[in-house]
Formats: structure tokens, sequence, C-alpha cells
């Protein structure tokens, strides 16, 4: 630790020491200790599952189920929250100590207009100046806090519902009901991690010139190292409920005293993108011989009907073009909404397309029938984004992988047993675990899970759709560096559908921009990143945080 | 170096804690639920009471005493009591909970049966859908107990009838049920996975929406059960199920109505039978579905 954390002096707002919380008997945090200065910006790195949450939850006192602090201090400015009554905590929760949730989308009640739900907040802090049974007073206020929290034509938007928000406004939402108490303290826990990372510069920028303003002590809780060193001044990094480093981002990033925070800030793509493109090895080779396209895209059009309302259509795609050569990962990024996604389905043979042609080994999967799609399917798997979702929960590991090559009717039960041996072996995992159930394995080994059914039937072309995004960065680095292993032995292309410009800088060997259905720009990686021509990729680009730790 | 690097312990902190292996961990929750528990041990006892009826009970259920009706619980020999024609209540409950099960179990297989498939082809495909979700309209349109009247005097009344009526008037939640499974199912990325290894619809339904389905097939059953036990003595009561002198809770209840004065506790039995029953499974029921979610992981 650089400086002594423990001395608490006037500037000191939040002293936490020697926390320990368990859930039912099994302890989770081990002797947390950290101080907050007034007016300090304090970010938590760590993966899920570190305790970062868990030690915000502690602070608040809603620790949820069966957790409990069972030793230690928590000192809000001289009171002891770890031992105070509830009653005492919900005057402290919102008045003295503001937390912006996670998830923007369930954080409101669908229910309730937008401005009423900013009201309530401030109704229930009961702020001075403001009293009881006074709505001219209170809207005025929760229309000033909207304003403040950046949302535009408050006035009008105080009537209305959550569903009428997107994303980013409804974190803006988030943000003013946070902002509503006045608090000393603001707790943002991952608060912009479902969002665009546009939409989350845009988020962050305006949330830290509101806590610069108002003077606010920032905590920000958050798995992405980059984001932190971007926005704070100290970072605590948390492995397995204990506090592993503490120090300036500078200090963190450039120069790591502990394993644990060297290989975090190793695997970090958001810093590693950064680095200048020697140091991207994977990424460099241009593609010089005209090779065969494994993928074909031509002049495609994509267009759904609005349901409800006759001949409305929303086109998804308008006329997308991009060819994908064989035995290279070509990266298709863009926000949500781009269509990105929607030339996934139409490749893997999931949707059809409206016009132009989506072709894999020059045939398209949507116009074939019979054998003939069974053929072409073989050629084209996906691996999905949520690992979770994507695996059968009924199904044993063995049956999982095992299921394309009984469909495709590969082998008998006898070499279909070893091939899948052979597959845990190719993704690195123990063979044991084949009588085991998705629910028993972790996020990163299901991926690896999902990873080996997509490549049973021997597929030339894999399509990850988001396929690291739902996984801590370590977790995420070990993935990338499988496939990319992969890739090497088996000689796979894969087209990797992403909103992650870092993910795509440390493995693509091409890029595809999209925006509201169109290529807008497309190039080997280097003419991309070193030299956007596009002012939209230009944003994109330099809202990847941690950019600015390059060396 | 991705072949080489150590692989994650196989339970991480975190989300996967507290969850064991699929029955193992069904069966612990089940215990661990003061309800359930409940509501397990009063359904063993009726089930129980139910299959054993010809070996526990006394008498046989139609066997009359002339000489003394009308006595009281706790009389020697006759433990809860006679009706008015010296019947031992004791023995016609016991027979009575047997018929109450039988229908509610016949039933439940009927509903369960019919219902399934269809909901899945129904939650399926897009255009079965319109069919038999209008005909399921139409027959939730009709209160089931005027189906289940009008089955029974169509086809006479007995206790295979009152089954069947009873069965065919809990189909439609039934295929409401696994319909909005099917549904949601459907949209899972493991589907979508198995369509791209061009695997059929019917493949899918049974080996991916049908094993996913079964926990909410199971916790409708749990539901349809205590609506049967219910139904068949109602049916009874009006004369429409299981005849006389054939034992039956509904027909007990039926039979005490005139001498509900001279000896309330007639009524009484079969009465707090049908109540044990019905909270048996609705309790266990509850519990169950608790168990079987998967998203009900919350650290306890």
């Amino acid at each position: 630790m650089q400086q002594d954390a423990n001395t608490a002096g006037p500037q000191t707002l939040l002293a936490v020491r020697d926390l320990d919380v368990s859930f039912g008997g099994t302890p989770v945090l081990h002797g947390i200790s950290l101080t907050l200065r007034r007016g300090e910006r304090v970010a938590i790195v760590g993966q899920s599952g570190s305790g970062k949450s868990t030690t915000v939850a502690a602070v608040l006192r809603l620790l949820p189920g069966s957790g409990r602090i069972t030793g230690g201090s928590i000192d809000l400015d001289g009171e002891d929250l770890a031992s105070a009554p509830e009653a005492r905590m919900r005057g402290i929760r919102g008045s003295r100590i503001g937390l912006v949730p996670q998830d923007p989308m369930s954080n409101l009640n669908p229910a309730m207009k937008v401005g009423a739900q900013i009201a309530d907040a401030l109704v229930s802090n009961g702020r001075p100046g403001v009293t009881q049974n006074n709505r001219e007073e209170f809207k005025r206020r929760a229309v000033e806090l909207m304003a403040e929290a950046g949302i535009p034509d408050a006035e009008r938007r105080y009537g209305q519902y959550p569903h009428e928000f997107s994303g980013g406004m409804r974190q803006r939402v988030l943000i003013a009901v946070a902002l509503a108490g006045d608090p000393e303290l603001l707790i943002a826990d991952e608060p912009t991690s479902a969002l665009d990372v546009t939409v989350q510069r845009q988020i962050l920028n305006h949330l830290q010139k509101l806590v610069e303003a108002r003077g606010t002590t920032l905590l920000f809780i958050t798995h992405d190292l980059g984001l932190a060193a971007d926005r704070t001044d100290r970072i605590i990094v948390m492995a397995d409920g204990r506090i592993v480093e503490e120090g300036t981002p500078r200090h963190i990033l450039l120069d790591p005293q502990q394993d644990y925070t060297k290989t975090l800030v190793a695997a970090a793509p958001s810093v590693s993108a950064a680095l200048s493109p020697e140091d991207t090895s994977a990424a460099a080779q241009p593609e010089e011989h005209a090779p065969v396209p494994v993928v074909e895209v031509r002049r495609l059009v994509k267009e759904f009907k609005l349901r409800g309302q006759r001949g409305q259509v929303v086109s998804a795609l308008r006329d997308v073009s991009f060819t994908v050569a064989q035995g290279t990962t070509t990266a298709v990024v863009g926000e949500s909404g781009s269509g990105k996604t929607t030339v996934a389905r139409i490749l893997l043979g999931l949707e059809t397309p409206t016009g132009g042609e989506a072709l894999v080994g020059g045939e398209s999967i949507s116009a074939s029938r019979g054998p003939e799609r069974r053929r072409l399917r073989r050629m084209v798997q996906p691996v999905f984004q949520d690992p979770y979702g994507s695996l059968d929960p009924t199904f044993s590991i063995e049956r999982l992988i095992d299921e394309p090559l009984r469909i495709f009717g590969i082998g008998d039960r006898a070499s279909r047993r070893s091939r899948v041996a052979e597959l845990l072996d190719q993704v690195a995992l123990p063979r044991s675990i084949a009588q085991r159930r998705p629910n028993e394995l972790s996020g990163g080994q299901r991926q690896r899970v999902a990873i080996a059914r997509a490549l049973a039937p021997e597929p030339e072309l894999l399509i990850c759709d988001e396929a690291v995004s739902a996984l801590d960065v370590l977790v995420q680095d070990q993935i990338l560096s499988l496939l990319a292993d992969l890739q090497d032995r088996l000689g796979l292309t894969y087209l990797f559908i992403t909103h992650d410009l870092a993910v795509v800088r440390q493995i693509a060997h091409k890029v595809v921009v999209m925006k509201s259905g169109e290529v807008i720009e497309s190039g080997t990686a280097d003419q991309v990143f070193l030299a956007p021509r596009q002012d939209y990729t230009s944003e994109l680009l330099s809202a990847i945080p941690g950019a600015a730790f390059a060396r | 170096m991705a072949v080489t690097e150590t692989v994650l312990p196989p339970t991480p902190p975190g989300s996967d804690r507290g969850l064991g292996t699929g029955r193992g961990r069904v069966l612990r929750s089940l215990l661990h639920n003061p309800l359930g528990l409940t509501g397990g041990i009063l359904l063993a006892l009726v089930v129980v009471a139910g299959v054993l009826a010809p070996v526990l009970a006394p008498y046989s259920p139609t066997q009359v005493h002339f000489e003394t009706p009308f006595q009281k619980p706790g009389t020697v020999g006759f433990l809860l009591g006679t009706d008015d024609l010296g019947r031992d209540i004791f023995s016609r409950l016991l027979h009575g909970i047997q018929a109450s099960l039988k229908v509610g179990a016949l039933s439940v297989a009927l509903a369960v049966v019919i219902g399934t498939p269809l909901g899945l082809l129904a939650g399926y495909w897009r255009w079965l859908d319109g069919i038999i979700s209008r005909l399921t309209d139409v027959t939730l349109a009709f209160p089931f107990l005027i189906i289940a009247v009008a089955l029974a005097a169509i086809s006479g009344p007995s206790l295979t009838n009152a089954a069947v009526a009873l069965g065919i008037a809990q189909v439609p939640t039934m295929i409401r049920v696994v319909r909005g499974e099917t549904l949601r199912i459907k949209e899972s990325d493991f589907v979508l996975g198995a369509k791209t290894m061009d695997a059929s619809g019917l493949r899918i339904i049974f080996s991916h929406v049908l094993p996913n389905a079964a926990s909410a097939v199971i916790v409708q059953a749990t539901v349809i059960m205590p609506v049967a036990v219910i139904g068949e003595a109602l049916l009874s009561f009006l004369g429409l199920g299981i005849q006389p002198p054939t034992p039956s809770l509904g027909i007990m209840l039926s039979d005490a109505q005139q001498y509900i004065f001279r000896s309330p506790t007639a009524a009484i039995f079969p009465g707090l039978a049908i109540a044990a029953i019905c909270l048996s499974f609705n309790l266990f029921g509850d519990a169950l579905r608790d168990a079987l979610d998967p998203t009900n992981s919350s650290r306890k």
C-alpha cells in the first residue's frame, strides 16, 4: 500500500477497518480496510466473486440473504455503520450515501413515471427546502435533477415511463435518483457495464462532471481496469475477498507489485489494445496473397415487419457486403442495433435475407434444402455470448458435445465417445468433467464446452457472437488465446461479432465497422485502428477506456 | 499457451455456490423448506391411508350395523363413529380417500398425456398455435363444472367417467402452461445452437424443450390434483360421480347432510379429509416449484 490508509483525519469520509463478512458459515470478505478522503475518486477493481459488490453491500448494510458483518468497523464521518440500527441506516442511505446500481433495465419501476421515481427519492430523503406535500416544488426539483443528469427536454420526459427511455437515458435517471439526496458519498456499482462504449463514455464524463462540481466522493466499482484508471485517483484491486494491491492508476498499471495485479493488467484488453501495433502479434500479418473467401456477403438486405402495423418495416441491414478469407479472423463491430447480430444469424441460416446473398463456401444456407443444407450447416458453427443460456442445463457435458455428432450422424457410439475426449483435450478441459452438468461449471469452463461443441462437426467457420463479453477479463484472455491457438492448429476461420474494440485489437486480422445496418468502414485491423477514415470509427476508438496509459 | 494453462477449479465462489447435482439439490431444498416438509409428510400420510385402505379399514365400507347408527367418535369398535346406517365412518373415510386419489391421479394423467403434447406443438409451431390456442380459449370459456356435468350426464355416472370429465376439463390449463414454457425455451441459445446443427423440430422438442419444461408440468400436476379431488367430491355429492353404496368423500358429505344436526361428525371427517388432501398437494407443489426453479439459487 502506498500511503497509510488507516489514519483517520478530518479529511477522511469513509474508513473501513478489518471488515469481515460471511454468508451463512462461509466467510467471503477477509479483513477489508480502505479509506476514502473527501472529494476523492476511488475504484475497486476485481473479477466477479472477488467481493467488490459485497463490500459495497456491507457499507450500505444491504447484504443479501444470510450475509452478516462478522467483524471490523465501517466509519462514516465518525459514525460506525457496522453496528448502526436499521432505522439510522435508512437516514444514511440516499441522503449521505447514494448508489448508482448496475443494471438500468431492472432498477427502475416499469409501472411508474420516471419523474415520480425521482420525486419519490426526494420525498424519502426530505431535504431541507423541500417541504412535504409540496408537489410543484418536488416536481421542479426533479426536473432540475434530470436536466443536471443530462436528460434533454426534462420537463416533457418527466411524465414518461422507463420503457420510453434508452439504456443510457435510464442510467442517467438512476444517477438523478442517486443524487436526489445530495449525498456526500456516491457509490457507482458497474454503472455502465450494460451499455455501449460510446454511451458509456458520455455517461461517465457526465458523472465525473457532476461529482467534481458537487465535491462528492466517488467509490467506483468495476471489472474494467482501463475504465478505473481513466476515471479515478486511486485503484484498489480485490481478489477472493481480500485487497490485493492499492495505488494510483499509474502505479497499478505501469508498475504493479503483486502477481495477481500483473496478470490482471496483462489480461486487460483495453490496456493492451492501446499499445503499439508491434505488441499485438496476432493481428499484425496483412493478407497479401488473395486467399479463398470462406464467407462472402453480397449486398445483404434484411427487413423486419413491424407487428400490428401493416406495411411498416424496419431495415436491419441495408446493402451489407464483405468477405472473410480462410484461416483469418474478421471482426464485425458496432453498437447494439447496428445489425451485426443479424448478419451472424443469416450466415447461420437462422434468418432468411430479404435481398442479397450470404455465402459460406460459395453456397447459401438459407437458400438450400435437405442434405445440401445439412452439409453446409456442418461448415458453420456458432459460439454464443451467454455460456449460461447456450448449454441445455438438462444435458451432461458429454451429451452436449456429442449432440452435433449424433445429429449429423458422425461415427458410432465408441468413436463419438473418443471424439468427445479429444475435443475436451483441445479446449483444455479435464476429461473427468464429461459426466457433469453445465450448472456445475464456471462461466469460462462453460464457454470452453460451447467451443468444444462448435468444433465437434469439424466446421470451417466459427461465428462467435460476443463470445467473450460475458466473461471476466482473466477468463476472457484465456478464451481468446484458446481461440487463437485453435486457429493455428486447425486452420479455422472466425467471424467475431462484438462491440468491444479492445478485444478486436487483440485477435482480428480484418475489421468491419457497422452502423445502422450499413458497413461504414472496413479494412485490416491496423488500417482501422491506426488510420480510421470515418469520424464514427475514431469516436468508437477513443471511447476505449485506458487508452491514456499507452506507453 | 492455452493448452498448458491451469484450468479453473470446478466450483468457483459466487454464482454457482449452493448448486449441487440435480436430484440431490431438489431433495435438499424440499427438506429445508418447513412448508414443503409439512406438505410432504401430510402427502405421505394421505397416500398411505388411500393405498392401504383395504388393510387398515376394520370393516367393509358398505357393511351396515342397523343396531348402532349415529355412534359418536371414540365408541369402542368404531374409531370415528358410525353414520345413519351404522356404517363405520373410519372405514368409509379410508376408502373414500382411495377413491379421491384414484380420480385425482387418473385425471392428472389424462391432463398431462393430452395437454403436454398439444402444448409443445402449439408453442413450437406458430401455425399450429392458432388452431390449438383458439380451441383452448373456447374450452376455457365454459366453466369446468359444466363440462364435467355434461360429460358425466352423457356417459353415465361412474368413477372412471368422473375422472375423464375432470381430466378433460383440466387439459386447457395444462396446454397453456406447456405452451408458455415452450415459447420461452424455444428462444434460448441452446435451441438456436441445435438449429445450426440442422436438428429437426421434433428432435428439438423431445431432447431440449420437453426435459426443460418437465418441472413446470410436474408443478402444474400438483395444482390440478387438488382441483380434481374437490371436483370428484362435488360430482359425487351431486350424484354424477361415484354411485352409492361405494364410498366417496362427496357421497359421505351428501349422506351426512340430512342428519347434520344429529351427527355433525359424519360430515366433519370427510370434509377434513378433502381439506387435508388438497392442502398436502398445494404445500408440496409450492415447495417443489421453488426447489425445481434453477434461477432460485439465493444464498441461504
